[in-house]
């Protein structure tokens, strides 16, 4: 009863391994009964280690308790299949009834040949976000819905509804063949992309969670990178951009636990690591002839981990924002070319460049502008700040504005 | 000093909590019971398996348990020395199992065998 000292999110990081290994060992068609058979092995941790202490070996502990659930499980299957339903055409489980293999090796395959399952294109990019929430990174159903703004039936629904769609489409879990390999790995990285921005970027006010979403993107996306079938130029290139975001977590935050701009950061709070990293990832990103958006987006992270403004700074920032806009065309990278232009050419041509973009109904289009006019023209500045409060639909959104707003005053 | 058996009712055993809350939910009950022990008061416990549970009803029927008609399970117990029954429910208070809606700790002094309980 002395050890309770158990290793931090042991539960979590065994599930999502656990899982896989069973996913891959029942058939995609039974990912409920993997999560069933992971949660009770956890369940009976609860039911014992309290009272008899946690076991020298608490990972082979629970590996022991999930090899004998799922035997059983196969085993009643098994039952079913041959009394009850000898008709059916196909197996109820392809399962041989071998030993669930938990090494590591096994482990490690599993897992990535789950990813690429997760992200088959049969899915919406939304259900494939939960369900590597839920699968790969042993978040429970209330934390995925906070940790994406939503709410647990919505969350419920659609991971049941992926879950059917998989278990028609009965995709292997397997890597895909070689020749196809880029094609599904452009779904995985973008998949990954989104499950580090939702955390990067969410709203939420759970910092922990959202960091840890951002942790468990780079996790995957590292284990793309073990692997050589998939330890491609691209794969590298999300990862620097991963390693350069998360170097200002500490500097995001203030002791209130409100969002720190960029501008107005304590670099010393940078985590020079990370920067160090993700230069090492940039530069193994750095080979073959693919220039991928996570390259631009990696290299304009880079030049964001330079702390003083150098006209060779905004240059290069500007330049890359103009190589991803026709790479991959999105409003935001183009109100941030903005931003860059201003930088190196001033304000004004800044402006004149962002009247072209005639984005009335967007929040940060007037923003925008209402930063470039403060201190030339405040009532222009003022007028599209006010605009930008309209349209801002969250409370953080909201208090930037009104922040920015102040300062003209002041 | 008497011995009190503190039992765990779950509203709503069949709900499976995440990873994470089963982590601390465990830490905290590991917390807890070391709490007491610390006070060289506490004397066992352990806590009861939904695999191969059964009722046996009066006519000799078997069904699978602790599931059906009762709406609350037994989740374990743990027995505790206390010198009295006050002393006993403080340490029932401090159980992470009352974080559960619904759920109880019933309070249950041992019969000592020697006439006088």
């Amino acid at each position: 009863m002395k050890q309770h000292n158990l290793i931090p999110h042991l539960f979590r990081t065994e599930f999502s391994k656990i899982t896989a290994v069973l996913c891959k060992y029942l058939g995609v068609a039974h990912i409920t009964a993997a999560e069933d058979i992971a949660s009770e092995t956890f369940l009976k941790a609860l039911e014992t280690w309290p009272y008899t202490g946690q076991p020298a070996n608490p990972v082979g502990w629970l590996y022991a308790v999930a090899r004998n659930k799922a035997k059983n499980h196969v085993q009643r299957e098994k039952l079913f299949a041959e009394k009850i339903a000898p008709h059916l055409s196909e197996p109820a489980t392809n399962a041989q009834e071998n030993i669930l293999d938990l090494s590591d090796k096994n482990i490690a395959d599993s897992q990535l040949q789950m990813l690429f399952t997760i992200c088959h294109p049969c899915l919406s990019t939304e259900a494939q976000i939960g369900l590597a929430l839920r699968i790969l990174c042993g978040f429970g159903i209330d934390e995925i819905a906070s940790a994406l703004l939503s709410n647990k039936e919505t969350i419920n629904k659609r991971l049941l509804r992926a879950k059917g769609k998989l278990r028609r489409e009965q995709p292997a879990i397997a890597l895909p063949p070689a020749a196809e390999i880029n094609r599904r790995l452009s779904t995985v990285l973008r998949t990954l992309y989104l499950l580090y921005n939702e955390g990067y970027y969410s709203e939420s006010n759970e910092n922990i969670l959202r960091e840890g979403l951002c942790m468990e993107a780079m996790r995957l996306t590292q284990q793309l990178i073990d692997n050589d079938l998939t330890n491609c130029p691209e794969v590298n290139g999300l990862m620097a951009l991963m390693c350069f975001q998360a170097s200002r977590f500490a500097a995001r935050k203030s002791a209130t636990g409100t969002m720190v701009l960029y501008n107005d950061q304590d670099t010393a709070l940078w985590d020079q690591q990370l920067i160090a990293r993700g230069a090492y990832y940039l530069r193994q990103a750095s080979t073959g002839n693919t220039l991928s958006k996570y390259h631009i987006e990696a290299t304009i992270a880079y030049w964001h981990t330079h702390k003083l403004d150098s006209e060779e700074k905004w240059q290069n920032i500007l330049q890359l924002f103009d190589l991803l806009l026709i790479t991959d065309y999105s409003i935001i990278a183009a109100l941030n070319r903005i931003y860059a232009l201003a930088k190196v050419s001033g304000n004004q041509e800044a402006i004149q460049s962002a009247l072209t973009l005639s984005l009335t109904d967007n929040q940060y289009y007037h923003t925008l502008l209402g930063e470039l006019f403060t201190g030339t023209d405040n009532a222009a500045a003022n007028a599209h700040f006010t605009k930008a409060l309209l349209l801002a639909k969250t409370t953080h959104d909201k208090t930037i504005i009104r922040h920015k707003m102040e300062r003209i005053l002041a | 000093m008497n011995e009190f058996m503190l039992i765990f009712r779950h509203q709503d055993g069949g709900k499976i909590a995440s990873p994470e809350q089963m982590q601390i939910w465990m830490k905290q009950t590991m917390e807890w019971i070391e709490g007491i022990a610390g006070q060289n008061k506490f004397v066992g416990g352990n806590g009861l398996q939904f695999d191969d549970s059964k009722v046996v009803r009066h006519n000799g029927v078997v069904t699978n348990g602790p599931f059906g008609e009762i709406k609350e399970t037994l989740g374990g117990y743990v027995i505790v020395k206390a010198d009295s029954v006050e002393e006993a429910v403080e340490f029932a208070k401090g159980s992470p199992v009352l974080q559960g809606d619904g759920n109880t700790v019933e309070v249950r002094k041992l019969a000592k065998g020697d006439g006088v309980h």
